[in-house]
């Protein structure tokens, strides 16, 4: 009966998404329309076929299925995403790179936010529903709620993740800095979150342990914010149901209080929150110790949720908004500094006693070095967000250089160490196929973050000394044309530093493919079996 | 799980375990603590002192009475009022005489590379040295297609070149034709007329392929850039016989050139700038190494 009630529902969506491919206005929507009908066609394929012939999951086992397919999808959207990085890196550097022939599609302007999505959104976002799945079922003692629906939340995610891709390509955004995507594709990813967030929820309700782990804390925020942030940020009205152009409700300085309120929170709630729920599964049990600290990580929970919410405003600091919200901003992100702290203090206190493995084991070696980066980062962006600094630091590349020391440092290094982590377990492998192999990967990684982020120091500081230099007079020194060539040398230091930092995920790819290809299987009983009560 | 006997061991756990997890039961860290209240406290005093917090009509202005609209208006208007001297001098004086005052020289120059670097350098590059291929002229040499006085200069920053937007309607204008697009010579011809310009300007050029190139040349090209191929700056027709090219002097651009003509444009500045900024760019631009 389930299955007949699917059937009609993707067959309706396969036929309305045809017939919004004819009727489409723009070239964006029309390919969009097309993706979801191929979509829709080959999942009811799909039902049609194994109707009858499907099991009732066993519920006394993990579902493991769906956390293997996002470790999958993690790696190989990091991948893209790191390429499409040296690539736009490069560009920058090399301004010929925007090929003639390919101009409106791959220039600058258009891979840009396909970097940043794919490695946010696409890399970052499958980490995070990954990884939450696993903790949320190691730490419950319990099945993923709702049967399939996780599934439905991964396929539904790739899915979001393939039309905002194509859509950038040909020219289908809002114009919004990390929330590019067109109305529908806003709803979709609505619809799937709700899913995440029952499916999430649903778990922790039928829990076997009487507690809630604190790693589970940080995802949920995660889920429940984001889904907050997304909603409201989003608010706009399509120009017609056929096109992919829509208008925003807010408008002028609201509009931007929005966007930044949102872009901030998508940092701390995205960034960080969800990746302080990986830290505290993954580091504890990679490194074999107890967390650090229960009244630190409830402190610093709370504390780091209520004040990340107030802290977008430092991202405006001298334009049109007032200074009351300004000054807000700023000095709720500089009391943010030691709620971010806590985090690190639990991370790597937890290590106590076990530095040793600092010297043995590559896979902490990385996990401590993403907490060195994110201790770093939550102290540079207090400081950041002070006005007399951000004077200097803003629209410089002193920014860029901040961003990517915690996405590269702090989010890459942990879902690096995370999948090193997965990868053996959920393929039921003894080990990682080369630990050599994963050092290098860590060496790589790290001088290319350092080459990264010492560039954009130099240039971002260069260049804000460079834009404030004015005479006795009171007359600009310098062109803005003259910064940019003053920038080049960096420029191509920092696409040096993302290639190190490709090659290192490529080496990733290769050994995690090997672990699951190369060693052999062990039987083992803790894998997938739910613990009895 | 490995259990060393450290001292840190000593502090109990909470008595859960999640998956194996267990977490100690250590106190919040003393420094961590203390600089967190630090910073409340800061907060606090910060937000009493500055701008902060939002009531039903504005927000509270805090003890300090900061603005940083005022403070940018103080700044600016600082300035206005250290330059208004100067600038009124400026305005006053005999365009010629500019480089001969000190003040008006020093405070021209200044201020004329500002408002060059700020609006002239996206297409005549920050240096001055024009970019040839999308055909910005060249400001450093003595090649001027309208004339390199500083009246004339002053002139053509003040209404520009080929444009529609100058209120005054002098804006400098003239048309080359487009000889091949609109059939007025083959591309026979024209490739014999490529060939005498080359001769002209002292280039390699082939002389097999000269053919009628001088009689095409004093038929169709001599009205504007004269029999000797010398140019008329009343019509800015660039000299042909110089090594300096608005566009090139090969023979693709030669080709290009005179089959579809050219029409750069430059924007009439009297509508955005001060007749002080003006004359201050027309001077610097002067001062350059061309200025007649």
């Amino acid at each position: 009966m389930w299955d007949y009630i699917k059937l009609i529902a993707l067959g309706a969506v396969a036929v309305l998404a045809a017939i919004a491919a004819n009727y489409a206005r723009d070239l964006a929507y029309m390919v969009n329309a097309i993706e979801v009908m191929l979509a829709a066609a080959i999942a009811f394929i799909w039902v049609l076929r194994t109707m009858g012939d499907r099991q009732p999951a066993p519920q006394n086992e993990y579902n493991d299925g769906v956390v293997r397919a996002g470790v999958i999808a993690t790696t190989l959207w990091g991948v893209v995403g790191f390429l499409v990085a040296v690539i736009i890196a490069f560009q920058l550097a090399f301004p010929a790179l925007n090929l003639e022939w390919a101009q409106g599609y791959l220039n600058f302007g258009k891979l840009r936010p396909l970097h940043t999505s794919a490695v946010i959104f696409a890399f970052g976002g499958n980490a995070l529903i990954a990884s939450s799945f696993y903790v949320v079922q190691r730490t419950s003692a319990a099945r993923l709620f709702g049967g399939n629906m996780a599934w439905f939340v991964f396929w539904g995610y790739q899915l979001m993740i393939v039309l905002a891709a194509t859509g950038y390509i040909l020219g289908a955004t809002q114009s919004k800095e990390y929330a590019e995507p067109e109305w529908y594709v806003d709803w979709w990813l609505t619809i799937v979150w709700v899913f995440y967030l029952v499916v999430f929820l649903g778990t922790i309700f039928k829990r076997k342990e009487p507690h809630i782990y604190v790693a589970n804390w940080f995802y949920l925020s995660f889920i429940v914010t984001i889904a907050m942030l997304h909603i409201v940020n989003n608010l706009a009205i399509p120009v017609s149901i056929f096109g992919s152009k829509s208008v925003q409700v807010f408008a002028g300085v609201q509009d931007a209080m929005t966007q930044w309120w949102y872009g901030h929170n998508a940092v701390g709630f995205f960034l960080t929150a969800g990746f302080l729920g990986m830290m505290y599964y993954f580091v504890p049990k990679q490194a074999e110790r107890p967390v650090y600290s229960y009244k630190l990580s409830i402190v610093h929970f709370w504390a780091l949720i209520f004040l990340y919410i107030w802290a977008g405003p430092h991202h405006l600091h001298y334009t049109a908004l007032p200074d009351w919200a300004s000054t807000l901003g700023m000095v709720m992100s500089v009391i943010l500094w030691m709620p971010s702290w806590g985090g690190m203090i639990n991370g790597l206190m937890t290590l106590s006693g076990a530095w040793d493995k600092l010297r043995t084991d590559p896979v902490i070696r990385m996990m401590v070095v993403s907490i060195g980066f994110y201790g770093m980062s939550t102290f540079e962006g207090p400081m950041m967000s002070i006005k007399a600094v951000n004077s200097l630091s803003h629209y410089t590349d002193w920014t860029i250089g901040h961003v990517h020391s915690g996405a590269l440092g702090w989010n890459g290094m942990i879902t690096f160490g995370t999948l090193y982590f997965l990868v053996p377990r959920l393929w039921a492998r003894e080990r990682l196929y080369s630990l050599t192999l994963v050092s290098w990967h860590f060496w790589l990684a790290t001088i290319g973050i350092v080459l990264y982020a010492a560039s954009m120091w130099v240039t971002g500081i260069m260049e804000g000394l460079m834009w404030r230099e004015v005479d006795a007079q009171g007359f600009l020194v310098n062109a803005f044309a003259d910064t940019v060539e003053a920038k080049f040398p960096m420029y191509v230091v920092r696409a040096l530093g993302g290639v190190l930092y490709l090659v290192g995920a490529i080496i990733m790819t290769y050994n995690l493919w090997a672990t699951v290809a190369r060693q052999p299987r062990v039987a083992s009983a803790s894998v997938a079996a739910v613990p009895a009560e | 799980m490995s259990k060393k006997p450290t001292k840190k061991q000593d502090v109990a756990t909470t008595g859960h375990s999640w998956d194996g997890i267990e977490e100690y039961n250590n106190p919040l860290p003393k420094w961590w603590l203390y600089t967190f209240y630090a910073c409340i406290v800061w907060g606090i005093g910060y937000t009493v002192a500055m701008p902060a917090w939002p009531l039903l009509n504005g927000a509270t202005p805090g003890l300090l009475g900061a603005s940083t609209r005022a403070d940018v208006a103080a700044e600016i208007a600082r300035y206005d009022a250290a330059n208004e001297g100067v600038e009124a001098k400026l305005v006053a004086a005999d365009l010629t005489e500019i480089s001969a005052d000190p003040e008006l020289a020093n405070f021209s120059q200044n201020a004329g590379a500002a408002v060059f670097r700020t609006w002239c350098a996206q297409c005549h590059g920050s240096g001055a040295g024009g970019q040839q291929s999308l055909g910005y002229p060249n400001l450093l040499d003595q090649d001027w297609l309208w004339g390199g006085s500083i009246e004339d200069i002053h002139f053509t920053v003040t209404h520009g070149i080929r444009n529609e937007d100058d209120p005054e309607g002098e804006a400098r204008f003239s048309q080359m034709p487009a000889f091949g697009k609109d059939e007025l010579l083959t591309d026979e011809e024209i490739a014999q007329v490529v060939q005498y310009v080359r001769k002209l300007s002292g280039q390699e050029f082939d002389s097999a392929g000269l053919g009628d190139g001088e009689t095409l040349f004093i038929d169709n090209c001599a009205s504007c850039h004269a029999e000797d191929g010398t140019g008329d700056r009343a019509q800015g027709a660039p000299n042909l016989t110089d090594a300096i090219w608005l566009y090139g002097g090969d023979v693709e651009t030669l080709t290009e050139t005179i089959y579809n003509a050219r029409y750069g444009v430059m924007p009439n500045w009297n509508t955005r700038l001060s007749e002080a900024e003006i004359r201050a760019v027309a001077a610097y631009v002067h001062s350059l190494g061309g200025g007649e």
